[in-house]
C-alpha cells in the first residue's frame, strides 16, 4: 500500500534496504518496523517456541515479536527490534529463528506438537530417560532454541565509558519530560534530559492532540529552539536510562551510531554513569493487549502503536483495519485512520455501553474470538451473546489499556501498587532515593497531565536541594478522561497468547495454575513468562489479571511483578566499554623492557607486567636451549635478570623496626644497618602469606621487598596494619615498585663485573659480605643501591637505580662484562635457578602451605608478636608432617609433571593415600635431568627413598628419588664466597 | 556507590577496595595467655547483620587511605565515614 499523509518523515530522501534478501525503500525519519509496513510486509519473525509467523506488535523498546539480525559480517547483531532500528541507507536486516524461509519455517512443526510443549514441558518432558539429556535432549533444545545468531566474529567497533553529573535527570523525552526538563533548566539546574527515541516528542509525535490549538510539533520546535540555547541542559537522545542503581547512580546507554552504516571514527555506543541528585522518571505508558484465540496473526497489533504508525510514519499496516478495545481508547485510533483515510472495518468494544465516536461500524458489547490468517491477517470473528460471525480486515489494533512503565521506580525493590480507578499498577512510595514520577507513568497519561505533572515534579524535585524552579506558562492541551472496563482476555478452547516473544498462553497460565504454580514468581519460572528478551513488557500485568480471574482472587491480591535492571537489553561490548583486548587492563613495561627488544627477547605476562622470558639467539632452535644456555653460563660466568617487578616498600620511621616486627614471622628489629635479612610474612589465620628481603639502609630506614604477584596486596595489608592496628607507631610507608630499576647480577664473576662499575666503593668479600645492603653510586655519580642477596645460589647481587636509568645500566653492565660472560637471562632461566637451589617461590606460596611446610617453622618467633605467629601454632597446623623436598625421576628421561600427586610405590592413587605434590618442575641442566620441588609428608624422613609422581591426566606415574631441595651447592658456600 | 571520605569528600566506590566487618581493627593481644581463644574468634568470627554495618574500605585507587563506612546492608544507605586510624587510635584510648 502507499503511505499515507504527513509524519514526520523526509519524503524528499529515499533510503533502500534490504530485509530476507529482499530490496526495500523508506525515508529518513523511518524505523525498519514501519518501513516494512509501508512496503506491506507484516510477516516479520517467527516465535521462540513453535515457531510461528509473526508480524509487528508495537512502536517501541517493548517490542516481542520483530526482532531481526540487523548488519551483516562482524556487525551483525542478533535480536534487534525492528521497532527501534532507525533506517538508513543501505541497511541490511534478515529474519531468525527459522529453518528454511521465513514463510516457511520448518521448525513450524513444533506448532502442531505443541500439546507437548506447554509449560514446563523441560521439567517434565526431558526428565526420562537420564541418560538422553545430555546426549539428545540438551543438543535437540539448544538447537531449537534461542533467537538470533553470533557470527563468532569479533566486534570491529568503539566502545567508550562516560561520567556525568547533574542536579536533575529526566528520564523521558515526552511531555512530562520536556514539561519537567524545561522547568529545571529554565532554573538554572544542571539537567540532563534523555530519551530512548532518536526524535523528543514520545506520543506527542504518535498523536494527533493539539498545544494552544496549534499542532503538538510546533511547540516541541520552539521549545527544541530554546533548549539548544540552553547551557546547563544536556538533551541526550537514543539514550535509554537502563537502571537505577545506589546513591543516585543511573546507567544510560547512548547508541552514537547505531542509526549510522558504520561508526566511521566514532564509537558505535557510550555507557554512560550519571549521578543525579534528583530524577524525574517520565518514561511514559506501555500499551497492553488482550488475549484471544490466534491473537498472535501477523497484523495484530496494538492499538497505540497503529495511531504511532499512521500519524509519525504515515503508514497503516492494511487498507482495511479493525479494532479490539475495553476502553474509549480504541476509537481513537479509529478515528486518526479515518482521518487518514484508512477504512474501519468495525470497533468491537467489550462494553456493551460505548458509543461510537464517529462513522464507523461499532460492535458494542463484543469480542474478537478468532482470526485467520497465518502469513497475515485476513479475517477476524466476532462474537456477541454467543452468536459469531467474520468479518474482512487486514488489521487489528488491540487496546487493553496502558501500563505506566515503573520499571526504574521499583529497581530498588519498590512495590508498584494497584488502583483500582486506572487499572493499573501505580509506582509506589519506596522509590529509589530522589526520584519523583510523573506524566503517564505516574498514571497521569493526559496531554494536560502529563505537562503539569511534569512540570510540577520538577519543582519538587529541585525545592529538595534549595533550587527554586517556577512553573513554566504551559500550553493548552486535552485532559479527557478515558473509560475502560476491566476485561483481560476472551476465554476460549483455542491458544490465546499472553507472552508472545516466550509463547506463553492463556492455557499455560491455567496449567500453572493446576501445577499450584499460583505466587507470581512461581508462575513467571514455571511458564517463562515475562523471561524473553523484551521481559515481559506486553504481557506480566495481563498474565497476572488472568491468573487472579482464574483464581477468583483480586489482582493486588495474586501479586505484583517487580523490575531489575536493565530496562531493555544492554550489549556486552558497551558494559566492557572498550576495555577489551590490550585494553583490558594496563601493561607495564620494565625499564629495559625496549633494551630487552633490541636483544630479541620473548616476553611473557606476568599479572600485569611483560617480562622478559629468555633471550634466544642466532642458531637456537627451541626455548629449552635457550633457556639451558642462560642457566649455564650464569653459574660458569655472569648472568642478568631484570627484577623490577618484585614490589618494593619503603618504610621510614622512628619505631620502623618495631612495625616490620610485627609484619614479619622473624625479627627484623634487630637486623642491623646495611644488612639484609629474608623475611616470611604470615596471614593472620597462621598460613604463609608472602616472602622477600627486608633491607636497613639507616636506623629508621628499611627498604622491604615483596613477590610480584603480591606487590599490591602486600602493601594494601601493610597499610592496613600501620592504619588500623597499631597506628600509634612513628612509620610511614610508600611503594616504589616503579621508582627503582633492580637488576639481578648472579655468578661467579659477578663482583668482577660490579667492580668495574661502582664508583671506588669498597665489595670485597670482607668490605661487603653476604647479606649486605650499602647506598653507593656507580658509573660515575649515578645514585644506586646495593643488595648482596641471591635467589640463584650463586655469588649474586642485585643493584637498583632510578627507574629511567635502567636500560642504561643493563646495557653498560652487557657491554663492560662481555669478557666475563655476561648473559641476559629471562624469568624461564630465573626459575630453573631457583628451583635447582630450591628456593620457595609462589607455587610454594600459594596461600596453602605454612611456615613449617616450607622448612622455616622455627622463623616464626616466639618471643614476640606478629601477624599470623599466635594462629600457625594451633594444633592441625603444627600436626602438619608435609615438608618441602627436591624430587628427581630415577629413570632421567622420565617426565617431572608439576602438579602431579605423591604415593608410595605399590599403593592404591586416591586421597586417603595422598603423601604431597610437586609444587615446581623444570629441566636442569646443571643435573641434565629433570627435577620438582614438593611437599611430601614426613619429607625429611624420606631422603634417599622412592616415591611415585602420578599424574592421571596425562596417564603418567613416575618413580621419583626424594632429596634435599637443595640441588645445588646445599652448604651455600658459593653465595658466601 | 558513593563514599563520603573524610579528607576528599564524595568519592565513587570503584576506587576503593573492600575489606570487611570493621571489628579487624580491635586485634588481640598476641603474647596474652588466652590469644589461642581470642585470636580464633578474632580471624573467623563475624557479625554478618541485616541492617546497619561498619566495615572497612580501603582508598587504594586514591589517598590509601582505610576507612570505617557505616553502611545499611538492606539499602546500601552510606551513614557515614571515617577515617580508621582515628577509630583505631579512639580505641586505645586516644593514645598517639
Amino acid at each position: 500500500m502507499s503511505r499515507l499523509s504527513g509524519g514526520l518523515i523526509d519524503r524528499s530522501q529515499r533510503l533502500s534496504f534490504t530485509f530476507d534478501g529482499k530490496s526495500y525503500s523508506g525515508h529518513p525519519g523511518d524505523t525498519l518496523a514501519s518501513a516494512l509496513l509501508a512496503n506491506d510486509v507484516r510477516l516479520m519473525g517467527r516465535s521462540f517456541k513453535y515457531h510461528r509467523p509473526r508480524g509487528v506488535v508495537s512502536s517501541g523498546s517493548e517490542e516481542p515479536n520483530a526482532l531481526v539480525e540487523l548488519r551483516s559480517g562482524a556487525r551483525q547483531e542478533p535480536n534487534t527490534r525492528a521497532t527501534m532500528a532507525e533506517l538508513y541507507d543501505g541497511l541490511i536486516a534478515n529474519s531468525q529463528n527459522r529453518v528454511g524461509s521465513l514463510a516457511f519455517d520448518l521448525l513450524a512443526v513444533n506448532d502442531l506438537a505443541s500439546p507437548f510443549f506447554a509449560a514446563g514441558f523441560y521439567y517434565k518432558t526431558f526428565m526420562w530417560p537420564k541418560a538422553f539429556w545430555e546426549k539428545l535432549y540438551e543438543p535437540m533444545i539448544r538447537k531449537a532454541a534461542g533467537l538470533g545468531s553470533l557470527t563468532k566474529l569479533a566486534d570491529p567497533d568503539d566502545y567508550d565509558k562516560g561520567f556525568l553529573h547533574c542536579d536533575l535527570l529526566v528520564i523521558g523525552g515526552g511531555a512530562a519530560g520536556l514539561a519537567a526538563a524545561l522547568t529545571a533548566a529554565r532554573a538554572g539546574a544542571r539537567v540532563i534530559l534523555a530519551d530512548e527515541d532518536f526524535r523528543l516528542g514520545g506520543r506527542l509525535m504518535a498523536e494527533t492532540h493539539t498545544l494552544n490549538d496549534a499542532p503538538a510539533g510546533d511547540w516541541i520546535a520552539a521549545l527544541e529552539a530554546e533548549f539548544d540555547a540552553l547551557p546547563n541542559l544536556r538533551v541526550m537522545r537514543r539514550t535509554t536510562v537502563f537502571g537505577a542503581f545506589d546513591h543516585g547512580i543511573y546507567g544510560a546507554v547512548e547508541r552514537v551510531s547505531d542509526h549510522l552504516a558504520t561508526p566511521g571514527k566514532a564509537v558505535r555506543q557510550t555507557l554512560w554513569r550519571i549521578t543525579a541528585k534528583r530524577i524525574v522518571l517520565a518514561a511514559g505508558a506501555t500499551e497492553r493487549h488482550i488475549p484471544f484465540a490466534n491473537n498472535d496473526r501477523p497484523g495484530v497489533m496494538l492499538s497505540g502503536a497503529m495511531r504511532t504508525y499512521a500519524n509519525r510514519y504515515a503508514v497503516s499496516p492494511a487498507n482495511r483495519v479493525a479494532i479490539f478495545t475495553n476502553g474509549d481508547d480504541g476509537h481513537r485510533t479509529a478515528l486518526d485512520l479515518m482521518a487518514k483515510g484508512v477504512e474501519i472495518a468495525g470497533v468491537i468494544d467489550t462494553r456493551t455501553e460505548a458509543k461510537a465516536l464517529g462513522k464507523y461500524p461499532l460492535f458494542a458489547g463484543a469480542v474478537v474470538s478468532n482470526a485467520k490468517g497465518r502469513l497475515g491477517l485476513k479475517s477476524l470473528e466476532i462474537t456477541r451473546d454467543g452468536t459469531s460471525h467474520w468479518i474482512e480486515a487486514g488489521a487489528l489494533g488491540v487496546s487493553g489499556g496502558w501500563n505506566p512503565n515503573v520499571h526504574l521506580a521499583s529497581h530498588h525493590r519498590g512495590r508498584p501498587v494497584w488502583d483500582e480507578a486506572s487499572l493499573a499498577f501505580l509506582p509506589g512510595t519506596d522509590l529509589p532515593p530522589g526520584m519523583v514520577v510523573a506524566g503517564a507513568a505516574a498514571g497521569r497519561g493526559t496531554t494536560h497531565g502529563a505537562l503539569t505533572s511534569g512540570a510540577e515534579a520538577a519543582v519538587a524535585a529541585l525545592g529538595a536541594i534549595g533550587i527554586t524552579a517556577a512553573l513554566p506558562d504551559l500550553p493548552r492541551a486535552e485532559d479527557a478522561p478515558q473509560a475502560q472496563s476491566a476485561f483481560w482476555h476472551v476465554p476460549g478452547k483455542a491458544r490465546a497468547w499472553v507472552d508472545f516473544q516466550n509463547d506463553v498462553t492463556v492455557k499455560d497460565v491455567k496449567l500453572a495454575r493446576q501445577e499450584n504454580m499460583v505466587p507470581v514468581e512461581h508462575l513467571k519460572r514455571w511458564t517463562t513468562l515475562g523471561m524473553a528478551t523484551d521481559q515481559g513488557k506486553t504481557a506480566n500485568v495481563t498474565a497476572l489479571a488472568v491468573m487472579a480471574e482464574l483464581t477468583g482472587k483480586t489482582i493486588p491480591q495474586t501479586g505484583t511483578t517487580i523490575f531489575r535492571p536493565p530496562y531493555t537489553g544492554v550489549s556486552l561490548a558497551v558494559l566492557g566499554g572498550g576495555d577489551t583486548g590490550a585494553h583490558f587492563r594496563p601493561r607495564r613495561l620494565t625499564p629495559t623492557h625496549e633494551w630487552a627488544k633490541s636483544q630479541g627477547a620473548v616476553f611473557v605476562e606476568v599479572g600485569q607486567w611483560m617480562r622478559a622470558q629468555y633471550f634466544p639467539r642466532k642458531g637456537e632452535t627451541t626455548w629449552r636451549e635457550t633457556v639451558d644456555r642462560e642457566v649455564l653460563a650464569t653459574r660458569a660466568g655472569v648472568g642478568l635478570c631484570d627484577v623490577t617487578t618484585l614490589g618494593k616498600v619503603d618504610v621510614q620511621g622512628a619505631d620502623a623496626g618495631e612495625f616490620l616486627n610485627r609484619i614479619y614471622a622473624n625479627a627484623m628489629a634487630s637486623l642491623k644497618v646495611g644488612m639484609v635479612r629474608y623475611g616470611l610474612m604470615l596471614r593472620e589465620d597462621g598460613h604463609a602469606y608472602d616472602d622477600g628481603t627486608c633491607a636497613r639502609l639507616a636506623e629508621d630506614h628499611y627498604v622491604v621487598t615483596t613477590t610480584t604477584a603480591q606487590a599490591g596486596p602486600v602493601y594494601r595489608h601493610m597499610e592496613f596494619a600501620r592504619q588500623c592496628l597499631w597506628p600509634e607507631l612513628d612509620v610511614q610507608l610508600i611503594s616504589t615498585t616503579d621508582a627503582w630499576a633492580q637488576i639481578s647480577v648472579a655468578g661467579p664473576n659477578a663482583r668482577m663485573l660490579l667492580e668495574r662499575i661502582v664508583d671506588g666503593f669498597d665489595i670485597s668479600n670482607e668490605g661487603f659480605p653476604f647479606m649486605a645492603c650499602a647506598e653507593l653510586t656507580v658509573c660515575n655519580g649515578l645514585r644506586a643501591r646495593l643488595f648482596r642477596i641471591s635467589f640463584s645460589g650463586e655469588l649474586a647481587y642485585e643493584i637498583a637505580v632510578p627507574a629511567r636509568y635502567g636500560a642504561a645500566l643493563m646495557g653498560r653492565m652487557v657491554e663492560v662484562g662481555a669478557d666475563l660472560g655476561a648473559t641476559p637471562y629471562g624469568t624461564e632461566a630465573l626459575g630453573v635457578l631457583r628451583i635447582e637451589k630450591g628456593h620457595a617461590a609462589g607455587n610454594e606460596l600459594n596461600g596453602q602451605t605454612t611456615a613449617q611446610m616450607l622448612g622455616m617453622g622455627k622463623m616464626v618467633s616466639t618471643k614476640k608478636d606478629s601477624i599470623g605467629a599466635v594462629m600457625s601454632r594451633r594444633e592441625g597446623m603444627v600436626a602438619e608432617t608435609r615438608t618441602l623436598v627436591g624430587l628427581m625421576p630415577v629413570d632421567a628421561t622420565e617426565p617431572v609433571t608439576a602438579g602431579s600427586h605423591l604415593f608410595d610405590e605399590g599403593a592404591a592413587q586416591k586421597t586417603e593415600t595422598d603423601l604431597g605434590w610437586i609444587t615446581s618442575a623444570c629441566y636442569s641442566p646443571h643435573l641434565a635431568s629433570g627435577i620438582g620441588l614438593g611437599f611430601l609428608a614426613n619429607g625429611k624422613d624420606r631422603i634417599g627413598q622412592v616415591v611415585i609422581a602420578a599424574n592421571p591426566l596425562q596417564g603418567q606415574s613416575v618413580r621419583m628419588r626424594v632429596v634435599s631441595p637443595h640441588f645445588v651447592d646445599p652448604e651455600g658456600g658459593r653465595l658466601r664466597d | 556507590m558513593l563514599i563520603p571520605h573524610p579528607l576528599l569528600g564524595l568519592r565513587d566506590a570503584q576506587e576503593f577496595t573492600y575489606l570487611g566487618d570493621a571489628s579487624l581493627i580491635h586485634r588481640p593481644d598476641g603474647m596474652a595467655e588466652n590469644a589461642a581463644e581470642t585470636f580464633f574468634d578474632y580471624v573467623y568470627l563475624r557479625d554478618n547483620p541485616a541492617g546497619v554495618h561498619r566495615e572497612l574500605w580501603f582508598h587504594e585507587q586514591g589517598d590509601r587511605s582505610w576507612l570505617v563506612v557505616t553502611r545499611d546492608t538492606t539499602t546500601h544507605e552510606i551513614l557515614g565515614a571515617e577515617l580508621a586510624r582515628d577509630v583505631a587510635l579512639a580505641a586505645k584510648g586516644g593514645a598517639q
